[in-house]
């Protein structure tokens, strides 16, 4: 060996050496409650599901910028074994990045090479009753301690170094139709998750359980019982109502937990956005408002009580459930109201005061035919279309369970939105039985021409302009109006993430990831993955590396700027 | 479901046959659709259910109403699940499914005596021959590529949608197969039927037969028509050969 050699050599060991002492010193911290509450403190770290308590999906890292970002390489490649689509966001923790994949797995992966360091497999039980797209969206952490909840209704805390179960605890019994599917929310010592099935009838809920035991502490019931308050919009059946009419319809009335809520630490709320009733589409079983269905709930985090509530659909015969993530803004328009912004799936954006949940703003991001108006309280104004007739936004929504963005840096708030899409409804009665599909008819398929095939999700894009199209959507929160749009030709089930940079990311149902500049919607760099992009992007950092990752079809893909 | 062709006996009542106004349920069926689920019916449902619908006790097709069906999406249901009580499952293609749910809707208004029969091979005739439609369609190895396959167009569309087809292409032409004129910026003009589109790229099948993909940003004009270049059959075919190639392309169910 030359000298050269051995001093680089020496070198090398002692730069890895440094490393490796980094790494062991950074991946021995635990994931503190402080660290959670405090998460734009390390943006090198995804810590929770929506990137922080305020679900912004905003990073400030900023290596990759929209000078360079037609530089970005692909740096690894994570296959899943299992087939299906594939919704889940990981979360990065001091250069581990934790995920999900079908069924219920969680994968430990080195998040600058794709290797595993371990992999835990739940087997949720065969008899389980999930409805629309059985899938896992993600993981919440704190100390060394990973939560999931299960397709089965439980919830499993793992520990993050070896991968091996901690506890498990029944929230909700799979054979009545109860499952869960989205990241639970750490605050504190509590953690949380809500239940899914409104397609099945379920009674919805939000629980706390305690981190270390798995004890529940608080549970409250996103359908009032008699009583109650909120019980009142379960309204009696009108003497000769039909025989569907159901005078306890609020047993089964749905109001399912699918995506994660947020936190505001200083009013100790945590919010929630709140499913579709069941039955989805028959009104007539069901007369009233029927709350909490549709709505956001601001609740106690120790407690569990109901702070405050709005309802974006009353007495929703769409299926509009509001299955979006609550995105907090701070001194909304300038103002010093600190809101709760939604882009809900019933076509509307929606500003709300977030300690006491007042109506600030709803303005239509999408066309909007189910109503013409808000009153003063923000009640909107019903307008249900003739039989028959196309209802705008369509089943699907103006949007759906795709995450949303905000960028503090633009002051935008960015939407996947479904465009110019329509359904015609067709309600009917159903009758309630355990574990059985509850949904009082349906939207008529989507077909551009009768007696032809409907138009399908698949490669090729046979929904074409005749049925809508995706766009990203960026609009000044203090209005609802749009600043500007980048459309696509096929609609988008991706999530969107902002960075300090200026840099919007985003995919689509073409398999496109893009980034578009976050100030104006210019395309500056795009890649085709080869499927459909059913999840969120994020972006940590690892050493001195910005990193963004995107999953496409059954696989994620890492991208970063070459060294 | 596939079969052979020559086993499809499809009898089709056409335009102008008077029957009582189809009741609303989902849509309203066309008279091919009812007719064809006549004809599906004496096939695969009579030999329990009875020429009344009424052969299994407690049970009345005609009635227009179902105990395990309130929407036609319910039927299609139950038809494809079968029944514990003992119907068998039927696995029927969508345009069997269309037909027999129109026709069970319609059974109690239905004259099936009024029904004229389409001949499948003389249909399959017409089409090689006097109809010219091989000259854009693809039936199994025979026809241009340059029109949509027809090959499985029995199984895929209802009979009411191939019969508006026959009368008034453009408004059963799906949009994925819209005509698309394409001008590159050198001037160059490419004729073609869109096989899909993305936000940055269209792929073609141009009027050659060539498979031609094209980067948006590279076009000067592209442009989409909502018309067929197909022509419509209405002066052109007579109303018995009009049935003659429905019932042909009602038994095209996807073989080779």
């Amino acid at each position: 060996m030359t000298g050269k050699g051995r001093l680089f050599a020496t070198s090398f060991i002692g730069f890895v050496s440094l490393v490796g002492l980094l790494s062991m010193r950074v991946h021995g911290q635990q994931v503190t409650s402080q660290r959670l509450a405090a998460s734009s403190n390390e943006p090198q770290n995804w810590l929770t599901y929506s990137g922080s308590y305020y679900s912004q999906r905003y990073s400030p890292l900023a290596q990759i910028t929209p000078a360079n970002v037609k530089n970005l390489k692909l740096q690894w490649v994570y296959q899943s074994p299992v087939a299906g689509n594939w919704q889940t966001t990981p979360l990065v923790v001091d250069g581990v990045m934790y995920l999900t994949q079908r069924l219920n797995d969680v994968v430990a992966l080195d998040a600058t090479t794709g290797r595993a360091f371990w992999m835990y497999r739940y087997t949720p039980a065969q008899d389980r009753i999930v409805c629309c797209g059985a899938n896992n969206r993600g993981l919440a952490i704190l100390g060394n301690t990973l939560f999931m909840g299960t397709l089965d209704a439980q919830l499993v805390a793992i520990d993050a170094r070896s991968g091996r179960p901690i506890w498990q605890t029944a929230v909700a019994s799979t054979k009545d139709g109860y499952s869960i599917t989205h990241a639970p929310l750490v605050v504190k010592d509590k953690v949380i998750v809500g239940v899914g099935g409104g397609e099945y009838g379920i009674r919805g809920f939000i629980a706390a359980y305690d981190v270390a035991t798995g004890k529940e502490a608080w549970r409250f019931y996103t359908i009032p019982a008699p009583g109650e308050p909120g019980s009142e919009t379960w309204q009696a059946c009108p003497k000769g109502a039909n025989t569907f009419c159901d005078p306890d319809a609020w047993k089964h009335g749905g109001g399912s937990i699918w995506l994660t809520g947020s936190y505001d630490p200083q009013l100790n709320l945590t919010y929630w956005g709140v499913g579709n009733v069941g039955p989805d589409y028959n009104g007539a079983q069901r007369p009233g408002d029927n709350l909490y269905t549709d709505s956001v709930v601001a609740l106690d985090v120790d407690t569990g009580k109901l702070k405050w509530h709005y309802q974006f659909t009353p007495h929703d015969v769409y299926d509009y459930d509001s299955v979006q993530i609550p995105v907090l803004i701070d001194n909304w328009d300038g103002s010093r109201t600190n809101v709760v912004a939604w882009a809900n799936r019933n076509g509307n954006f929606y500003a709300l005061d977030r300690a006491t949940g007042r109506f600030l703003v709803g303005e239509p991001f999408v066309k909007v035919n189910w109503m013409s108006r808000f009153d003063e309280r923000g009640r909107p104004m019903q307008t249900p279309q003739p039989d028959g007739q196309p209802t705008y936004p369509g089943n699907q929504g103006g949007t759906n369970w795709y995450s949303p963005s905000f960028s503090p840096r633009t002051g935008l708030f960015y939407i996947s939105a479904w465009e110019d899409y329509a359904s015609i409804y067709a309600p009917a009665p159903s009758e309630y039985k355990v574990g059985t599909n509850f949904t009082g008819g349906g939207p008529r398929n989507l077909s551009a021409v009768p007696g032809a095939p409907g138009l399908g999700r698949s490669p090729i894009n046979t929904w074409t302009e005749a049925a809508g199209h995706g766009a990203v959507i960026a609009l000044d929160p203090g209005t609802g109006r749009a600043k500007w749009k980048f459309k696509m030709t096929d609609v988008t089930e991706s999530g969107i993430l902002t960075t300090g940079s200026d840099l919007l990311f985003t995919g689509g149902r073409e398999g496109f990831f893009q980034a578009l500049n976050a100030r104006t919607g210019e395309l500056l760099w795009k890649t085709q993955l080869g499927s459909s992009i059913n999840s969120g992007p994020i972006t940590y950092r690892v050493g001195t590396r910005q990193y963004v990752s995107i999953v496409s079809g059954l696989s994620m893909f890492v991208f970063a700027l070459d060294e | 479901m596939r079969r052979a062709c020559a086993s499809v006996v499809a009898v089709m009542m056409w335009i102008g046959v008077a029957h009582a106004q189809a009741p609303l349920h989902d849509a309203q069926y066309p008279d091919a659709d009812i007719a064809y689920g006549a004809t599906l019916y004496k096939e695969k449902c009579v030999t329990c259910h009875g020429t009344q619908g009424d052969g299994i006790g407690g049970v009345n097709l005609r009635s227009g109403t179902f105990r395990n069906a309130v929407i036609d999406r319910d039927l299609d249901r139950f038809i494809r699940a079968g029944s514990p009580a003992g119907m068998p499952a039927f696995a029927l293609d969508n345009a069997e499914m269309s037909g027999i749910i129109a026709y069970l809707r319609n059974m109690n208004a239905f004259d099936t005596v009024a029904v004229k029969t389409g001949d499948v091979v003389r249909g399959r005739a017409i089409f090689n021959g006097k109809g010219a439609c091989t000259g854009c369609h693809r039936v199994g190895a025979a026809g241009s590529i340059v029109g949509p396959n027809l090959s499985d167009v029995g199984a895929t569309r209802s009979a009411g949608s191939l019969q508006r087809s026959l009368l008034d292409p453009a408004t059963q032409m799906m949009p994925i197969n819209r005509p698309v004129r394409v001008v590159k910026k050198d001037g160059t003009i490419v004729n073609g039927r869109r096989l899909n589109e993305d936000t940055y790229s269209l792929q073609i099948l141009d009027d050659g037969g060539n498979l031609r993909a094209f980067t948006k940003a590279d076009l000067r004009d592209y442009a989409i028509s909502t018309t067929s270049p197909m022509p419509s059959y209405r002066s052109t075919l007579s109303s018995d050969e009009l049935s003659d190639v429905l019932a042909y392309l009602l038994s095209l169910k996807g073989q080779l």
